[in-house]
């Protein structure tokens, strides 16, 4: 059976296509202002990738902010289920995860059969989210992508004391003015968003193995800045991004 | 869902009648008195001086979402964004006269104020005793962190004597001793019916839920110690009863049963109702109206005056967060929770700041928790769309649980 797993965030759109427990076909675009049409661009665009129509899909279900909004969906559910799917199905070890999406981050505890147990989410604050990494990048004038391996050659990192977004925007302004150097800046703005994180895991309380999932995982300054605050390895997978549309297919794959 | 409860009429008709009289004090000889809360208000009834709540004052404002525009006015006067929003609410009605009652609260001759509750009351007292130029007299109740201590004892009751005499010199009559035995019982008797009125929710389905209880709570807080409230409760408590008779539930085929801590968010209470519904979700107790019959073991019904210190300083809020966590897993097996919503109220530090350490201290249940961040009546602090997916996750959580219980895994 084909199905589909569509993730809705606030930044981007991401779908997966899966035949029984076979991932057929992906497909990721950014959302813009109306997450409706995101999505029916994002189905689009991945039918014309995976050749095939509309009518092959036997179930859809839709997660992340836009899920309710999704008419083609069969069924809505949360990004910490779907999250907690797509991990288990890629990682199985795994038992706590990370999520830092644009605006809301997550940790998530799994029982031993993949279950979710438990969750943690960031309170209404924007200083712990993807949200908070992108206004920092734009700070220092470098593309996303680029910023966490400028964060890994800082020897000495800032300290950047706010945890608000936007006073650690002027805090960083003055560590320019001070004359810190770049790398290193960018390096103390990672280890401020990793304790945050930390901070969270602490809460809900870890159980190793650890793993993150979202786009954020990429960002290799981040997963260092983590590890080396947690003291244990953190796990990606090249489909960190899709992990959420890959839990999302998968639970479409059971209805 | 189950229709509305029949005695939610009569219940605000007796609402309307008391402030009705609150504002007609002055013509009817009488008194008023502006209590918080948690203070102990028996003498008053006793001495025929009608109490008045700004607290109950600030949740009507709350549920007529007028909160956060009340806040907003106090914060321009430099009241800081981080003081409780009913403070806020009612300095604030004091000045604009903005209320859902017509001309706001009626004016105090005197303040009584225990800080049992909290520290803010001492502040927010103070500025209105200076505004209205009243007296104001505070029953300070010392913190249990782990024990109530013979010194404490002594300490409460002294205040308990001086009380008795600020009312005498106010009134300017004798207290009348024997009218407080019959106003102590009647209190005693109408925290009991409430004790047994929450104890309905313990049927499954549950008759009513926390939001149920949140709105029959005034009558407790504002009128204990009167014949009407007893009277009230009586009726309430026989409607549920005929209910789980019945098997009528307040939320349509219930499935999960959580518990709610700390204050209401009263201007989101439909949609709180209604979201918990969606997911066959009945909220079947909370920590906070049962403060309201959490002490009664203190009080000896042939002496209330002389033990109702102990009973005042034990209230929920005036304990260390150990007990406040005793008190919650007593709940999750009295109510059979499959999970606590966890309001952490901006407005109120002494009920938010325990509670990661609560979650902590029961983790042992192995009941999932839920924290949601937003202000009793400040609709500037709620994040519908942050909550919204919080709730439903939780559920998703719960249910997924509740699935591997049943089948055995």
């Amino acid at each position: 059976m084909i199905t589909l797993g569509i993730d809705v965030g606030s930044l981007t759109a991401k779908a997966v296509l899966m035949d029984g427990d076979k991932i057929i076909e992906k497909h990721l675009i950014s959302v813009g202002y109306n997450s409706k049409t995101a999505a029916d661009k994002l189905l689009s665009e991945l039918l014309d990738k995976a050749f095939i129509e509309r009518k092959a899909i036997a179930k859809v279900v839709a997660t992340g902010y836009g899920r309710n909004s999704i008419g083609f969906a069969d069924k809505a559910t949360t990004e910490i289920i779907c999250h907690g799917k797509g991990i288990h199905f890629l990682l199985p070890e795994v038992r706590t995860i990370i999520d830092i999406g644009g605006q809301d981050s997550k940790v998530i505890v799994l029982d031993g059969n993949g279950t979710v147990a438990n969750f943690v989410m960031n309170d209404k604050c924007a200083a712990g989210t993807g949200r908070f990494l992108d206004v920092m990048a734009r700070a220092m004038e470098t593309e996303i992508n680029d910023f966490g391996p400028l964060a890994l050659k800082g020897k000495n990192p800032s300290e950047i004391s706010s945890v608000c977004t936007v006073f650690a925007e002027s805090e960083i302004i003055s560590l320019v003015a001070k004359g810190e150097k770049r790398e290193d800046i960018t390096s103390g703005i990672h280890f401020s968003i990793a304790r945050r994180i930390v901070s969270m895991v602490k809460r809900v309380g870890l159980i190793p193995p650890l793993a993150m999932s979202g786009g954020v995982a990429l960002n290799v300054g981040l997963i260092h800045a983590l590890e080396s605050i947690l003291e244990t390895p953190v796990s990606t997978t090249p489909l960190s991004q899709f992990s959420g549309a890959l839990g999302a297919a998968l639970l479409a794959q059971e209805l | 869902m189950a229709e509305r409860l029949k005695a939610t009429r009569e219940m605000k008709k007796i609402m309307q009648r008391y402030y009705f009289e609150a504002k007609n004090a002055r013509f009817i000889g009488k008194k008023v008195a502006w209590i918080t809360s948690g203070g102990p208000v028996e003498p008053l009834i006793a001495m025929n001086i009608i109490p008045v709540y700004p607290e109950n004052h600030g949740a009507m404002i709350g549920a007529s979402k007028k909160g956060g525009k009340l806040s907003e006015f106090a914060e321009g006067l430099g009241y800081s964004q981080d003081v409780c929003s009913y403070a806020k609410n009612d300095i604030t009605s004091s000045i604009t006269k903005e209320s859902p009652i017509k001309g706001g609260l009626p004016k105090p001759d005197m303040l009584i104020c225990s800080n049992n509750i909290c520290g803010t009351v001492l502040k927010w007292y103070e500025i209105q005793a200076r505004k209205y130029n009243v007296p104001l007299f505070i029953y300070d109740t010392p913190f249990v962190h782990t024990e109530f201590t013979e010194e404490a004892r002594d300490y409460v009751n002294e205040q308990t004597k001086e009380y008795v005499k600020f009312l005498e010199k106010v009134t300017g009559k004798k207290f009348n001793y024997r009218r407080m035995k019959k106003v102590g019982r009647l209190s005693i008797e109408a925290m009991r019916m409430w004790k047994r009125v929450l104890e309905t929710a313990e049927h499954h389905p549950s008759p009513m839920t926390a939001f149920d209880a949140f709105f029959h709570l005034a009558l407790i807080v504002t009128l204990r110690g009167k014949k009407v409230v007893v009277k009230y409760y009586k009726t309430l408590l026989k409607e549920l009863q005929e209910r789980s008779k019945e098997n009528v539930g307040a939320v349509d085929e219930e499935k999960y049963r959580l518990l709610w801590d700390n204050l209401p968010i009263w201007y989101r209470m439909r949609w709180l109702s209604q979201k918990f519904a969606s997911h066959q979700a009945a909220l079947v107790a909370d920590t906070y109206t049962q403060a309201w019959c959490g002490v009664i073991d203190y009080i000896d019904e042939e002496d209330f005056l002389g033990t109702m210190g102990e009973a005042y300083t034990r209230i929920h809020l005036n304990v260390g967060v150990d007990q406040m966590a005793e008190t919650i897993k007593g709940f999750i097996q009295q109510y059979k929770a499959d999970g606590i919503v966890m309001h952490s109220n901006m407005s109120c530090k002494p009920y938010s700041f325990g509670q990661y350490d609560i979650q902590h201290l029961i983790r042992e249940t192995g009941i999932p928790v839920l924290m949601i961040e937003a202000d009793m009546t400040d609709e500037r602090k709620f994040s519908q769309s942050q909550i919204e997916t919080r709730i439903d996750a939780f559920m998703e959580v719960i249910k997924q649980r509740k699935q591997h219980d049943y089948t055995g895994n």
